[in-house]
């Protein structure tokens, strides 16, 4: 284990943490962007050099834009700071003590991990992958997933414009479909 | 400590941090975070199992988190177009607010 | 390959000497250092210059003189403007939020540097050559919409915020077309590395370099790219977001002495560095357009390249002006989007159509290039017709200045 990956992962995790316990919003969502960008370097650290900038561009570039414009869209940069975490908190908190205990008994004491990661693959360097490769695999092998996934892109991106509609305050409630109103011809 | 150990266990840290996240905090938004954070946590392990495991050059492992990237940003976007939905409807983000189910 | 000859190898053999002569574990160190402190000096220095350039090419089209006050014909301007910007006072609001607010500039710039690593400003001069050098580009210049948001957001001014939020939806509107016209070369090079797409462009057939900007589909893809590109780096027309006669300066208002000073240079480096990312995809990098003219040292073309590309900024920012927001955001979706789509269509077509297909070199190149134009040509027709419908443009009358 590298010294730039603990460096890493210590990032990672703090900006984990941070993100999810810090008061106001927007620096959780801040946080939450370091979380992110220390996991596309942690990939590209791995050797996973693809992911990693998918990572980046999608997550840096995408998710976290839409989680701050949501903050804003929703006042949360004025909510009451004195109540962030819910009355069920410590149960959630106790909750993931327990989960992150398995795991990490899981971790240690796995046959799995201790054989590959001290196997011939973790001492040679990161298998060479080229972008092409990537997309061969892609192309050929991954064709049907490849293609359930630009469906669901495509459904997810209508349905969020439909979530996201504003409604006419005054049109019949049970009315199937709201024409737009003029605020949305941005 | 091995590598592929490292990176495991800093990914079950990483998924617990974002569990606790999501069921301890009030904020709608925070919420849908801590299940990314936790989405994320499940693509280091796919990359790490891909770059330890006996092949590689099978890119399973890559590909997934591809696959899964891509769900996560329409996970991202449909989450937040019905956070807004509700909080337009109930005045609010908390989730410990949102009981009713009435619209 | 001796094209060029010792004049455009004088860097990469500069380096290779200064690496040479220090101790082998420092090499690498001492390597990385050198590409960054040339990237950093390099494009800083351009920044100054451009300033000079812009403000004297601005003056001249709005006849007037710009600066001339500082050294022969004002070219010390920008070390003036340094020393004023470095010795005034730096303001922060009381109500900001000091640590977003402080961060928010350096992660701009961090980011915009970031950027530079992938580009290939002459040949064997790239910082990094990435397999995936196009996605690196598109994904570290992701970080720049959020810098400019913590900017925005932690200034605590409605002003900044409404500039934030402004800039952010036109670089995500516009990022897309931007991503989708690079789509088409990236296509046809059949790779991302930006190394690798130049050296597909430096072939030459008779006298004529392979860039792709002499294809129908890659014109019309320089064109949007570059459209698009202005609107991601906030240059008039599309600078909206810094819209001083509605809100005053944008995301950066509250920002004064060094910091400003930084989201200037930010701005423009965003500038350089799309163009040449434009360059490298479309103008065929640091290649010479004609074969009879390799002679020239690669960096050379680069850079030249680089300063045409500005200059059409600066004359576009000069002579357009400003559009509404309704406008901008019509445009984005309306035509670029589909524009961009068409462009990767005749971008396939265009592969397909080989000489098996059309019939041999003269008159088979002349249809490919005809049907690939057309393919392109009828769709934008329609297009801007259909977008023109019910709008009544009035006959406009000009007034020159004497």
């Amino acid at each position: 284990m590298t010294l730039a990956f603990l460096i890493l992962a210590v990032l990672t995790v703090a900006g984990g943490v941070a993100a999810m316990t810090l008061r106001r919003l927007v620096h959780c969502a801040l946080a939450l962007t370091v979380a992110f960008a220390g996991l596309a370097a942690l990939y590209l650290n791995l050797g996973a050099e693809f992911a990693g900038l998918a990572q980046l561009l999608v997550y840096v570039g995408a998710i976290a834009i839409l989680i701050v414009f949501a903050i804003l869209l929703t006042h949360g940069g004025e909510s009451d700071p004195e109540k962030v975490f819910s009355p069920a908190g410590i149960a959630g908190g106790v909750i993931a003590l327990a989960v992150f205990a398995v795991l990490g008994w899981a971790v240690t004491t796995s046959s799995v991990a201790h054989g590959w990661g001290a196997g011939a693959a973790a001492q040679t360097s990161a298998p060479q992958t080229s972008v092409r490769e990537i997309g061969l695999t892609l192309m050929q092998r991954y064709v049907l997933p490849l293609e359930v996934i630009a469906l669901m892109l495509t459904a997810a991106m209508i349905g969020a414009v439909i979530l996201a509609w504003r409604e006419k305050r005054s049109v019949d409630p049970g009315a199937p479909s709201a024409p737009p109103s003029p605020e949305l011809r941005v | 400590m091995n590598p592929l150990a490292g990176c495991l266990l800093v990914s079950a840290l990483l998924f617990s941090v974002g569990l606790a996240g999501a069921l301890t905090r009030r904020s709608a938004i925070l919420v849908l975070a801590g299940i990314e954070l936790m989405l994320n946590a499940a693509n280091l392990n796919f990359i790490a199992f891909w770059r330890f495991g006996p092949h590689p050059e099978a890119l399973t492992g890559f590909i997934f988190v591809i696959f899964s990237i891509a769900v996560a940003a329409a996970e991202a976007a449909v989450g937040l177009a019905l956070i807004l939905a509700i909080y337009r409807h109930a005045r609010t983000s908390d989730v410990s607010e949102i009981t009713e189910m009435k619209g | 390959m001796v094209a060029g000859g010792a004049a455009d190898q004088v860097f990469v053999n500069l380096d290779h000497w200064i690496v040479g002569h220090t101790p082998v574990p420092l090499q690498t160190l001492v390597s990385i250092v050198i590409s960054i402190a040339t990237i950093i000096v390099v494009f800083a220095g351009l920044f100054a210059l451009t300033t000079v350039f812009e403000r004297k090419g601005l003056g001249r089209i709005q006849n007037r003189y710009g600066p001339n006050r500082v050294g022969p014909c004002g070219v010390f301007q920008p070390l003036a403007d340094a020393v004023k910007s470095l010795t005034k006072e730096d303001v922060v609001p009381r109500s900001a939020d000091h640590v977003v607010h402080y961060l928010a500039p350096l992660v701009l710039v961090g980011v915009v540097f970031l950027t530079y690593a992938v580009l290939p400003v002459g040949r064997n001069m790239t910082a990094v050559n990435l397999d995936a050098g196009v996605l690196f580009f598109f994904a570290v210049g992701a970080g720049t919409e959020l810098a400019i948001f913590m900017a925005g957001w932690s200034s605590h001014n409605k002003y900044s915020l409404l500039g934030a939020m402004r800039a952010i939806a036109q670089m995500i509107s516009y990022e897309i077309p931007l991503i989708l016209s690079s789509v088409a070369v990236i296509m046809t090079a059949g790779t991302l590395s930006t190394v690798a797409i130049v050296e597909k462009q430096a072939r030459y057939s008779s006298t004529l370099a392979h860039w792709y900007v002499f294809t129908p589909w890659g014109l019309a893809g320089f064109i949007l790219f570059m459209i698009a590109a202005t609107a991601e780096t906030n240059r008039s027309p599309f600078d909206l977001p810094e819209g001083e006669s509605e809100i005053i300066a944008g995301y950066f208002i509250e920002y004064s002495g060094f910091k400003f000073a930084l989201f200037f240079l930010a701005e423009y480096l965003e500038m350089f560095a799309v163009s040449g990312l434009g360059i490298t995809l479309f103008l065929g990098g640091w290649s010479a357009p004609f074969s009879f003219l390799t002679w020239i040292p690669s960096w050379i073309w680069f850079f030249g390249k680089l300063l045409t590309l500005i200059f059409a900024f600066i004359w576009v920012r000069g002579t357009l002006p400003r559009l509404r927001m309704d406008q901008l955001m019509n445009f984005a979706w309306k035509f670029m989007l589909p524009m961009t789509l068409i462009v990767i269509l005749s971008a396939g077509i265009w592969h397909f159509l080989t000489a098996a297909v059309v019939g041999p070199k003269p008159l088979g190149a002349v249809i490919r290039w005809l049907v690939c134009a057309l393919v392109i040509f009828a769709p934008f027709i329609t297009l801007a017709r259909t977008l023109e419908r019910g709008r009544k443009i009035e006959k406009r009358t000009y007034r020159f200045a004497e």
